[in-house]
């Protein structure tokens, strides 16, 4: 079994890729559509602005790739950060941009009304875990779990939401819909906890 | 509202062994410098102990080689899964991609900073504010005034550390590095007047260190300092300071801060 890391050429990989190499996964980086093809799992990670990462997913051929096989082939796929962003219908970061649309979801920005609180969140907060997940197996119900953003995906339709916390009003940190699993969180930068989630994620068979 | 965070600070320097290699030291007031060993290594122990994040700067004065530096990260990186701060000698753009490449999550400047404030804000427009972090390294002077210094605390300029983290939040910094360099590996406690002047007046969260010797100088950071988080060389190097003793008597002091379970 091979998990494929969706390289689009921004951010950083290499942390993600030691996180699946250090539980004993078969990773490959994918730097092309095609490179999809000789993957079993889809990771599609991400840090920076939500345009730049759509505009050269859309450019690289990525967006067509991930359809056929996230959507139509079912292959298990996990968006960290901005890759579960980028799922969103669209997004209104530095403007309005279409997503890859697989979630009924805007993605906008934390509007906490309490000035103490800063804009980006970064560092441990608690987050409220569905547990009864396979993805969350093992985990408490309560986690803290790292994360550095300015905008979230706010969902339609909160049946796919399976974790959120609190930032004087309620962030998704993880949504999850058929073979489809994202996080708001650093899986890969939370210790213990965020391993244990990406290892759930190595041995789930949606 | 984020969790009040503690991280190790892991200085390096070459070996005065081997001058290939970069190891962990310690110092006091930036000088008398102790090689305490490797840094890849204590970097696990300080993961199995539950640190929040880990910060490395190279502190050598002659090696600013950033491969070197970025070589360790690497190493670090593929065993370490937290966030990972690093700096010493990070001069240019370049920098900042050789670094981020090799694991880093932030970057931290200092001299480079006080040089040419507009590279505060170019890092900032390229990589994101929530990656660079501005180091201030500063010292009460003969004058009794409070100075930012440069160079590994080797030169004294004219600003004043708290009108300086000012000028950074506005170029775009996204966190501050303060370091005391009269109460470095003193033990004796952090500068509290100075970490709470600045934590205060910019709306970006601010780590302090230099000083801690106790459980109850971290908690003196957070409740009084009003920081966001403390970092600590010396303490924590020495190996019978733990850090979940440490967290505890923290959270117990009143701090909302990550339990490690």
């Amino acid at each position: 079994m091979t998990i494929g890391i969706v390289d689009y050429g921004m951010g950083n990989l290499l942390s993600v890729y030691s996180a699946f190499d250090y539980l004993g996964a078969q990773v490959k980086i994918c730097t092309t559509p095609d490179d999809l093809n000789a993957v079993d799992k889809i990771v599609i990670p991400g840090v920076g602005a939500f345009k730049d990462c759509i505009s050269r997913i859309d450019m690289n051929g990525f967006h067509e790739a991930l359809d056929e096989h996230t959507r139509q082939k079912g292959k298990p796929t996990m968006g960290i950060c901005l890759g579960m962003q980028v799922m969103a219908q669209k997004s209104f970061e530095g403007g309005e941009f279409h997503g890859l649309g697989w979630f009924d979801a805007e993605v906008i920005r934390l509007h906490p009304k309490n000035r103490d609180l800063h804009i980006p969140n970064i560092g441990w907060n608690e987050v409220l875990l569905n547990t009864s997940i396979p993805l969350f197996k093992g985990m408490p119900q309560k986690a803290d779990l790292y994360l550095v953003h300015s905008f979230y995906m706010s969902c339609q339709s909160k049946t796919d939401i399976v974790a959120e916390y609190y930032y004087n009003h309620a962030v998704t940190a993880a949504v999850l819909k058929d073979n489809v699993f994202a996080t708001q969180f650093h899986p890969e930068k939370s210790q213990d906890l965020g391993l244990r989630i990406i290892d759930n994620f190595i041995t789930w068979n949606p | 509202m984020a969790r009040k965070r503690l991280i190790p600070k892991l200085q390096l320097m070459t070996s005065s062994y081997r001058t290939d290699k970069m190891v962990l030291v310690i110092t006091r007031q930036f000088h008398d410098v102790t090689e305490i060993g490797d840094a890849v290594s204590q970097s696990k122990i300080y993961q199995d102990q539950g640190a929040d994040e880990l910060i490395f700067i190279n502190i050598d004065r002659e090696n600013k080689n950033i491969r070197m530096l970025a070589e360790i990260i690497h190493k670090v990186s593929e065993e370490i899964f937290m966030p990972i701060t690093v700096g010493g000698g990070v001069s240019d753009e370049e920098h900042f991609r050789i670094l981020l490449a090799n694991g880093a999550d932030k970057i931290s400047m200092n001299t480079a900073a006080v040089s040419d404030p507009s590279f505060i804000s170019l890092a900032s427009a390229k990589y994101g504010a929530q990656c660079v972090v501005i180091s201030i390294d500063y010292k009460l002077n003969a004058q009794g005034q409070y100075r930012v210094c440069t160079r590994n605390g080797t030169e004294e300029t004219n600003l004043h550390p708290v009108e300086w983290a000012i000028e950074c939040e506005k170029r775009g910094a996204g966190e501050l590095l303060l370091s005391s360099i009269s109460h470095d590996g003193m033990r004796d406690g952090l500068d509290i007047t100075l970490t709470k002047q600045i934590a205060d007046a910019v709306g970006i969260p601010v780590i302090t260190s230099g000083g801690c010797g106790l459980a109850q100088h971290f908690a003196e950071g957070y409740l009084y300092g009003h920081a966001h988080a403390v970092a600590a060389g010396t303490f924590f190097a020495h190996r019978d300071q733990n850090f979940m003793q440490t967290r505890s008597q923290i959270k117990n002091a009143g701090v909302d801060i990550r339990v490690y379970t």
